[in-house]
Order: structure tokens, then C-alpha cells, then sequence
């Protein structure tokens, strides 16, 4: 079989475009954004013209994505874990209207917040939206699941999501192709008893919802992603995607023979999981996230029989590994070589040459004349601000928060208020936030780093750049006088730290549109140049 | 046949080339191969790291476990220190001797040699000279990627081969240019 190499998230996408969709809706987030990037590069996407740009944030993403269901074509939506908060409201509701064409939602979580501020578990979402999960455990798998979400969301009609974790989306292997199935052809439904969600029509299909649960039961059982795996002994263990890897791993390496049960297909397969209850005294389950299903089968009065994260058999948080796993299933791990001591951590830092680095430093200036030195800031490169030796911000905590939070700590009267966020930050759920804050005139200075990418994620399009971001503020009725634009660069720093001096002073709402390319996309743009030169 | 191993070095320094040289080569030798990396904010100038496993059976786990590393494979000598913890009894270190300092505190070299020297016959390489006397100081992953290379369980001929086929867009010169340092590098390991 030829194979081709491919990460995790690459995977899903040639998955995807293997079985036909005829378009991907996506924000970049970690570790989802090869999944969309591997759709943009692929010619036979662009071929079979599957639609592909960067969505402005997930809830577009996803309601594009059901309007395209709508039609009756295959789509495919990407996010991170994050990502399904802004994109939830649409999830849920379509879980009640359902689906035309198969829709497929690829959430990728971070346990261990690699790159992420939390590690939300996202088959919590399938479960409150009482949908299929998939989660499978490798890449060929992720691969092969593609073709299985998109028949499973037509069959039940339902949206599918395919759920994966950091490992599993930024590893590489071997994976071996199937077929290419056509694109579906348009047929769009009309059927407003299920797409109007008046509450005649949501009670409806609400219950339709719950009507279909045994089924989708059923289904998991005769799933190729939930196997038993023969075995001995009282011990037994369930294991959920590529908790599954860690437990075969220390299976294998320590000669344990414990009934396995692989979980790759939610709700749960019930036959399967009472035969494992049944043949074991004791079962240790193994899931990469939270303790989602050990809490379930633990109940609220306990089991003594289930062992995992909630009793100390693994830990709480953060991913697993195979050590991990193979000390609760009894091994003695040796101890290893110790890090020396005189190896000191390498933090993240902005790159050199950076344009953050030089607003920063005019921020911190500007700041010093006043006595409250608070600067609300949101997700992007510019977050690496928090670190010396800028330490410049002193909030982070989701997309486009920093406008909203500098709103509410001026409205209880915090002067000044001060907002920092990216352009792709700002397009994706800034707007609203600047449209609060001109509608109640309060006096927050927003600045607007513009480098006219999406950097951390890799470079990606960003929704607004430029003069777009100008129109934008002032179509939302920002005075024109204080919409301000300056470059962030050294020797324009005293004529910058006058700028943002007179905008924390004005009192009512202004933004600093602080304009720089970031040095690696014009860094790229000119390899690209030089290539098609020769 | 099975061989664990930790590719190693700061964001920016080349790591995953050298991942994507290995992988191509073991893919076309017909192996299972699992190479885990880093993406995301760490790769900023952080600390970054590829666990990479290649075996003739199939492999379950992206990760390697503690204490199962064949070779650490490091583009920067602190950094090799960095992942002792998962390296086997008998598994070697080879390591670039040109420190990327982009923090404060960064130990003293001959501090970070001694502790080097503590591991079983470690592999110590000028990286950067041997890279400019191959034709150019970008390359020397290249030669990093030679002097690990009698530990990947790859035949040196499937790594070159590897080498041609990542650097084909960029030209002959480029492509003579990072053989000749995979090939310094190969020859400091095999003397």
C-alpha cells in the first residue's frame, strides 16, 4: 500500500477531501490549523473547487458549514477546543434542526495546555449536544473516520464530531488512502419544520433528538473504532482514543495481559462496556481529557470497582503517557536520569525584530504617567507581553476579552483603560466589544496591533487588516480624530508614546491602530519571492 | 528492529527537517514510523522537541516513554540536557556544541560539557564550523542529522537520499551543500 506521511490533523483533512466534501469553514487554533492549511495546499482540492478560506471566527465557520449542509453538499468544520465556546450556540441548535449533507465538526483539545488556556474536554459537548463522537486513536484511524462521520451524519442526520488531542493531531505517520468519492449534488431540503426553531417545531425536534439515542447506541457497538481486545485477569481496562495507544504500549512492553476495551465511537457502546464490567473485579479508565466517562460510570455514590484519574490511578489533569498509564496498571517504573540541575527553562519570547516589541515599549512608556497601570489584552503573539522583560499586559483570557474587560473596569471607573489585541483578534470578536463601548461612550483606549496576519497560529489570512480595520472602527462610530494610526519602530517611539499619551488621556473611546507586517510572514513572502525569481 | 528517538533544540533551529529527512527515509524502507511534535506558541524561540519512533511492528504510542530513548539528537548542547530523563541505558547523546542563548541564566559551557560527559560515549560536534566548511551555516542540522545517523538504524544512502528529496526545490547547490554536512558530520561519528 502506498502511504504518505502525515500529522494527525493532516489526516483528517485528506480524509475529508477523500470523501468528498465540498468545503472547510475553520479559525486557526492549536492544534487544529493544519487541518484547514493542508485543504488550502492540496490540488485536488482546489481541482474539485472545495471552498477553503479562513472563516473570521468559529461561530461563521460552523453556521457556514450548516448552510452548506443545508444545500446538501458534504462540509467539514475545524477548531480548537476554545474555538467550540464561540462556535457552541450554533453546534447545539443544529444537533436540533439536524442535517441535509453530512456535516463533520474536527475539534482539536490540548490537554496540558500546550497552547491553550484551559483543557476543556470537547466530548463533553457531544454529550450535551447528544450527537456522535469520534475519537479515533491514530492517524490512519483519523483518516479512515472521515469517511464514517460523513455516512454516520447522513444516516442519522446529525452533525458528527471528530475529536482528536494534541498527540494525535501534531504526529506524524504513515497513512494509506482510500478511494476518492464524488461531492454530493445540491439538493437543498425544504423543510422549515425542522430548520425553524420556533418552539413548536424545537420541542419537536428535541424529542426526535432523544427518540434517536438507542440507536445511535446500537451503532457504537458495531463500530470499527470500539474493539475489545482479548485478555486475563481481574484487572480490566476501558480505554478512550489514544488512551488506548498508552495502554497497549505498556501492555507490550511490560507483558501485562489485561482485557483491553477501545473506545472510539461515543455515546458509548453499552453492550461492550457491560461485557467489561462484567468480566473484571476492578476497571481502570483510561481517558485523554477529563474524567468524563469515569465520573459516569463511578456515579454519585462512588464504585469501588472503577479506578482513574478521580481516585489518584492517574493524575487529574494534563495528558497521559505511557509511564503514567503503566504505573496504574501496577508497573514499577525505574527511576531515570534526573534533568541536571543547571538547566534553566527557554520561555517563549516575541521574535527579534518584532513590532510588538516596539509598541510595547511605548505602551510601558505612555503608561508611566499614571498611577493604575492596567492593560487588558487578549489571545495572539502579543500575549508573550505578559513575559519580561516587557511584562506590559495583565489579561488574557479569550478572544476579544481585552475590549470588554477594559470597558467594564472603565465603567467602574479605572482610568485609564487600556485594551490591546491583534487585527485577526479584533475581526474575530473585537467588534462587538468597540460597538459596546461606543454605544456607552466609555473612555477605553483600544490598541489594534496590526501585523496583518494570524502569527502565532503559523501566518494565517487574517479577516481584516488595514484600512479595512479604519472603516471598520469608524462604521462603528469611533471619531475619525481618534482613530489613530502609528509604526510601531524604534525611532518612532517618542512620536508614538505622544500618540498613545494623548488617546489614555482623551476621555471617551479612541484606537491605536499600531501597523507593522509581522517579520515572518515579510520574511516568507521574500523566500517566495526569491523562489519563483530563479 | 525499533528505535526511539528524541530530536531536540530551540524553535527556528531546524529540528523538524531533520524529522522529515528520517521519516521519508524509514516510510520508504517500508517501517511503522510515529514523530510527534510541537507547534504553537513554544515554538517562539522555546524549547522544542520531536519524539520520533520507527519500528519493522507496529508502534502504539506518539510519545516514548521515560528511560527509552536510543539517541538524543539535540541542535543545541543545553537542550540535550533537557531530555535525559527518557534516555535508555546505553542510548547516546549527540549534541552540537553552539549554545543559543535567548535567555538569562544560561549555564557555563564547560558546566553544560561536564554533564554531557556524564552520558555514555556522547557525540560532541562543532556543528556551526563544519556547516560553513560545507558551504553554509544553515545547514548544520545537516551535519547533526550525520553524526546521529549511525544510531537512526538507517542506512546513511536512505538519509542522503532523504536529504535530496527535502531540499529538491531549492536547487542542486543547496542540495551538495547539506550532503556534503551530513556527510562531515557521518564521518565524526564513524571515526
Amino acid at each position: 500500500m502506498n502511504r504518505q506521511l502525515l500529522l494527525g490533523a493532516e489526516a483528517v483533512a485528506q480524509g475529508a477531501l477523500d470523501a468528498g466534501i465540498s468545503g472547510v469553514y475553520a479559525y486557526p487554533g492549536t492544534p487544529s490549523t493544519e487541518i484547514t492549511e493542508f485543504i488550502q495546499r492540496s490540488k485536488e482540492a482546489r481541482e474539485n473547487a472545495v471552498r477553503s478560506s479562513w472563516s473570521t471566527n468559529e461561530k461563521t465557520a460552523y453556521e457556514a458549514a450548516l448552510g452548506m449542509s443545508y444545500a446538501g453538499k458534504r462540509s467539514l468544520v475545524c477548531m480548537k477546543h476554545v474555538g467550540l465556546n464561540v462556535a457552541a450556540d450554533a453546534f447545539i441548535n443544529s444537533a436540533i434542526t439536524g442535517v441535509n449533507g453530512g456535516l463533520v465538526l474536527a475539534v482539536a483539545d490540548d490537554p496540558s495546555m500546550h497552547s491553550s488556556q484551559n483543557e476543556q474536554d470537547s466530548r463533553v459537548y457531544g454529550r450535551f449536544g447528544m450527537v456522535p463522537v469520534l475519537e479515533p486513536a491514530s492517524q490512519q484511524e483519523l483518516y479512515d473516520a472521515m469517511f464514517h462521520a460523513f455516512e454516520l451524519s447522513e444516516a442519522v442526520r446529525l452533525p458528527v464530531i471528530v475529536r482528536m488531542t494534541t498527540r494525535l493531531a501534531h504526529s506524524r505517520s504513515g497513512v494509506g488512502r482510500r478511494e476518492p468519492e464524488a461531492q454530493n449534488p445540491l439538493h437543498a431540503e425544504y423543510a422549515p419544520d425542522r430548520y425553524v426553531l420556533m418552539p413548536h417545531n424545537a420541542r419537536r425536534q428535541y424529542q426526535h433528538l432523544l427518540d434517536l439515542q438507542p440507536m445511535l447506541e446500537e451503532l457504537s457497538d458495531s463500530s470499527f473504532l470500539n474493539q475489545p481486545v482479548e485478555g486475563s485477569g481481574p484487572l480490566g481496562v476501558i480505554a478512550f482514543g489514544i488512551g488506548y495507544n498508552y495502554t497497549m504500549e505498556a501492555r507490550v512492553a511490560h507483558g501485562i495481559d489485561c482485557r483491553v476495551l477501545k473506545i472510539g465511537q461515543y455515546p458509548l457502546p453499552r453492550t461492550q462496556v457491560n461485557e467489561l464490567f462484567g468480566a473484571c473485579s476492578e476497571v481502570l479508565v483510561v481517558e485523554e481529557g477529563y474524567p468524563v466517562y469515569e465520573e459516569l460510570f463511578r456515579g454519585y455514590f462512588g464504585s469501588s470497582k472503577v479506578r482513574g484519574r478521580m481516585d489518584g490511578a492517574l493524575p487529574r489533569a494534563g495528558e497521559l503517557t505511557t509511564d503514567l498509564v503503566s504505573r496504574a496498571l501496577g508497573v514499577e517504573i525505574p527511576d531515570t536520569a534526573a534533568v541536571p540541575e543547571i538547566v534553566v527553562n527557554r520561555p517563549p519570547e516575541l521574535c527579534k525584530g518584532c513590532g510588538h516589541r516596539d509598541m510595547f515599549d511605548a505602551i510601558n512608556i505612555a503608561m508611566r504617567e499614571h498611577q493604575e497601570h492596567h492593560v487588558f489584552s487578549d489571545i495572539g503573539c502579543y500575549t508573550l507581553g505578559a513575559l519580561p522583560p516587557y511584562s506590559a499586559i495583565n489579561t488574557c483570557v479569550d478572544m476579544g476579552a481585552s475590549i470588554t474587560m477594559a470597558k467594564g473596569a472603565a465603567d467602574a471607573g479605572l482610568r485609564p483603560a487600556v485594551a490591546v489585541l491583534g487585527d485577526s483578534t479584533f475581526a474575530h470578536s473585537g467588534m462587538t466589544g468597540l460597538l459596546d463601548a461606543v454605544n456607552d461612550r466609555a473612555p477605553v483606549t483600544v490598541i489594534i496591533a496590526d501585523n496583518d496576519t494570524t502569527a502565532m497560529t503559523g501566518g494565517q489570512c487574517s479577516s481584516a487588516s488595514g484600512s479595512k480595520i479604519v472603516d471598520i472602527c469608524r462604521g462603528l462610530g469611533v471619531e475619525e480624530s481618534h482613530i489613530r494610526v502609528i509604526v510601531p519602530l524604534k525611532q518612532h517611539l517618542q512620536e508614538n508614546v505622544a500618540v498613545l499619551g494623548e488617546e489614555f488621556r482623551y476621555d471617551g473611546v479612541s484606537v491605536v491602530i499600531a501597523r507593522r507586517e509581522c517579520i515572518e510572514s515579510a520574511a516568507k513572502k521574500k523566500r517566495r519571492a526569491a523562489a519563483t525569481g530563479q | 528492529m525499533q528505535k526511539n528517538i528524541i530530536l531536540a533544540g530551540v524553535g527556528g533551529q531546524g529540528i523538524l527537517s531533520i524529522a522529515a529527512v528520517i521519516d521519508q527515509a524509514a516510510l520508504k524502507e517500508g517501517l511503522e514510523i510515529r514523530q510527534a511534535e510541537v507547534h504553537g506558541m513554544s515554538q517562539r524561540g522555546g524549547a522544542v522537541q520531536s519524539h520520533l519512533r520507527i519500528a519493522d511492528h507496529a508502534i502504539y504510542a506518539d510519545l516514548i516513554a521515560l528511560g527509552t530513548a536510543d539517541l538524543i539528537l539535540s541542535v543545541e548542547p543545553l537542550e540535550a540536557l533537557r531530555y535525559l530523563p527518557w534516555l535508555a541505558p546505553g542510548g547516546r547523546v549527540v549534541t552540537s556544541l553552539d549554545p543559543f542563548v535567548n535567555m538569562p541564566g544560561y549555564p557555563p559551557m564547560e558546566e553544560i560539557v561536564a554533564e554531557l560527559g556524564r552520558t555514555d560515549r556522547p557525540v560532541l560536534v562543532h556543528a556551526a564550523d563544519i556547516a560553513r566548511e560545507s558551504g553554509s551555516a544553515r545547514a548544520s542540522n545537516m551535519v547533526m542529522l550525520g553524526a546521529g545517523a549511525p544510531f537512526t538504524g538507517i542506512a546513511p544512502e536512505k538519509l542522503e537520499a532523504g536529504i535530496e528529496a527535502l531540499f529538491a526545490s531549492k536547487g542542486r547547490e543547496t542540495i551538495d551543500i547539506n550532503i556534503r554536512a551530513f556527510r562531515k558530520g557521518l564521518q565524526l561519528s564513524n571515526t
